[in-house]
């Protein structure tokens, strides 16, 4: 459904991408999984066409991301890492508002409203300006805003962050009450939540796929977290102590960096 | 054609849910009010002193004085000049806004051609240029309902003033779609707006092939032949063509943010 193959993107000198190729079936849910500042929104961004790739190419259900933007679009629904939201907007007429540039007809328009509503537990917020509200509910509402066109791949980027205990588990719940029907890309820092909901993982590093693997696989007499941590600093492993030296002074300024670029 | 009515919905919305469109409107129309004020009562003044000195034999003198030159011609270079200075209040959260809130994610990732996006909000902020420039209307419809103004030259002068309001508008969605900062768009797009008005000045020094030019590029000269009730179609070609021109680069400006 989506393949990504060797996509690399440069923001001047700064690699914050690169030669990272992984595969998402239909119907599955992938984790993808890594430090901050790992590139793991810059390649959110990449799939669903806000930027472009500096090199690489991306298909997201046999289009080319860059020749048939427009096409990947339609299909695709997508929460970035702060909601995408109208604060002056009620949470209805903003979701009315996307359900129509979303491209869903007017006829359909109402039931998808209240469906996006009831399935993110908005009914009560229904009427109250999206910035009033709190950030568990923001986050809904970026959440409702993504599936309210009912779109084939859902590209999540940090879903649960900012959420109270059983909003997260609510959340979860309805991830995977998507999966079978939609397939499901999802970056998150919470590895139970990984080990919970996802079918394969992802794991990038410094812009590069340290581990592709199912979650079945993957957690074969181990827990998600060793694999984690194995899978991060896999490299230091095999470096000098002079050079790990080296690179816990240049990460931070690197990382700094690319989050100045990325927001 | 769809999408991008449901984008000047929004927009309009947006305008008229948060107090910016009541602010703009009530300063402009507190200012257009004050012009007119003035212009009327110095005619007033101008009128009484012509009438005396016609009583002491100035035979004429009176009927040099019209309301057309003397209120409706400065009224509508006054509001020209606010309209630099409140076109750019208008439009700088257009596209800068959307990119710090991070609702250009969202536009940009959804099906909409980057024409619809563009044509939407400058429908939009016409739109609410038109409502602004049609309360002033209250002005001359006072005039003609009591003196005898050329109708057909205040309606030429108001085609002149959306004319100019409209290209504006182009002008100022341009520098709000290059930034995210609204003050940058604010106050580059009143820079390039003020240019515009004023890049005619050293015409007539400027010799026989600058000056032309000069004097060609200025909204200004454009916009004062359609006061006088001139309506040429090299003012229309003008104006026509500096909207085409701000609308293209500013749809190749967030474009350029998507394939860069």
């Amino acid at each position: 459904m989506i393949e990504v193959q060797h996509l690399t993107k440069r923001y001047g000198d700064l690699t914050a991408v690169s030669d990272i190729s992984f595969n998402v079936n239909s119907g599955q849910i992938l984790g993808f999984l890594g430090p901050n500042g790992s590139g793991k929104t810059t390649t959110m961004r990449i799939i669903t066409g806000f930027m472009p790739a500096t090199s690489g190419t991306v298909k997201v259900d046999g289009f080319d991301i860059f020749n048939d933007s427009f096409e990947v679009r339609k299909r695709i629904g997508y929460l970035p890492e702060t909601p995408p939201l109208y604060t002056d907007m009620t949470v209805t007429s903003y979701l009315r508002f996307v359900a129509r540039i979303k491209g869903l007809p007017k006829a359909e328009i109402g039931d998808a409203l209240d469906r996006a509503l009831s399935r993110c537990g908005l009914t009560d917020v229904a009427n109250r300006l999206t910035g009033q509200l709190s950030k568990g509910f923001r986050q809904r509402v970026g959440l409702a805003q993504a599936i309210i066109h009912n779109p084939s791949i859902l590209i999540l980027d940090e879903p649960t962050a900012g959420l109270d205990p059983q909003q997260i588990i609510d959340i979860r719940a309805l991830i995977k009450e998507l999966a079978g029907s939609h397939t499901v890309v999802l970056s998150t820092h919470i590895l139970p939540e990984v080990a919970q909901v996802c079918e394969k993982v992802v794991i990038i590093r410094s812009g590069q796929v340290v581990l592709e693997d199912s979650m079945v696989n993957l957690t074969q007499g181990q827990s998600l977290e060793d694999v984690f941590l194995r899978a991060i600093s896999q490299e230091d492993g095999q470096v000098s102590d002079v050079s790990r030296e080296q690179r816990d002074k240049e990460e931070p300024g690197e990382q700094r960096e690319l989050e100045e670029t990325e927001g | 054609m769809r999408n991008v009515l449901t984008i000047v919905g929004k927009e309009m919305r947006s305008y008229f849910v948060s107090p910016v469109a009541y602010v703009v409107l009530t300063g402009f129309l507190l200012l257009g009010g004050w012009f007119f004020f003035n212009l009327l009562s110095r005619f007033n003044l101008l009128l009484s002193l012509y009438t005396q000195f016609q009583g002491q034999g100035g035979a004429g003198a009176a009927d040099q004085l019209n309301l057309n030159d003397f209120v409706i011609a400065p009224l509508m270079n006054n509001l020209s000049i606010i309209l630099v200075i409140l076109v750019p209040m208008i439009t700088m959260r257009a596209f800068a806004e959307e990119k710090k809130g991070g609702t250009y994610e969202l536009l940009l990732t959804s099906p909409l051609r980057t024409g619809e996006i563009v044509l939407g909000k400058f429908v939009a902020s016409v739109l609410f240029i038109c409502i602004m420039i049609g309360l002033t209307a209250i002005y001359p419809l006072l005039l003609w309902w009591f003196g005898n103004p050329e109708v057909g030259v205040m309606v030429s002068g108001y085609v002149g003033l959306l004319m100019m309001a409209t290209a504006f508008v182009a002008v100022g969605l341009f520098t709000s779609s290059v930034t995210e900062n609204q003050i940058i768009a604010a106050v580059s797009g009143l820079v390039a707006m003020l240019l515009l008005y004023i890049i005619g000045w050293p015409a007539q020094g400027a010799g026989d092939i600058l000056g032309p030019i000069l004097k060609y590029l200025s909204v200004t000269d454009h916009f004062n032949e359609l006061v006088k009730g001139v309506i040429d179609t090299r003012a229309l070609v003008y104006f026509a063509s500096l909207i085409g021109l701000a609308l293209f680069l500013t749809m190749r400006s967030v474009e350029s943010l998507r394939w860069r």
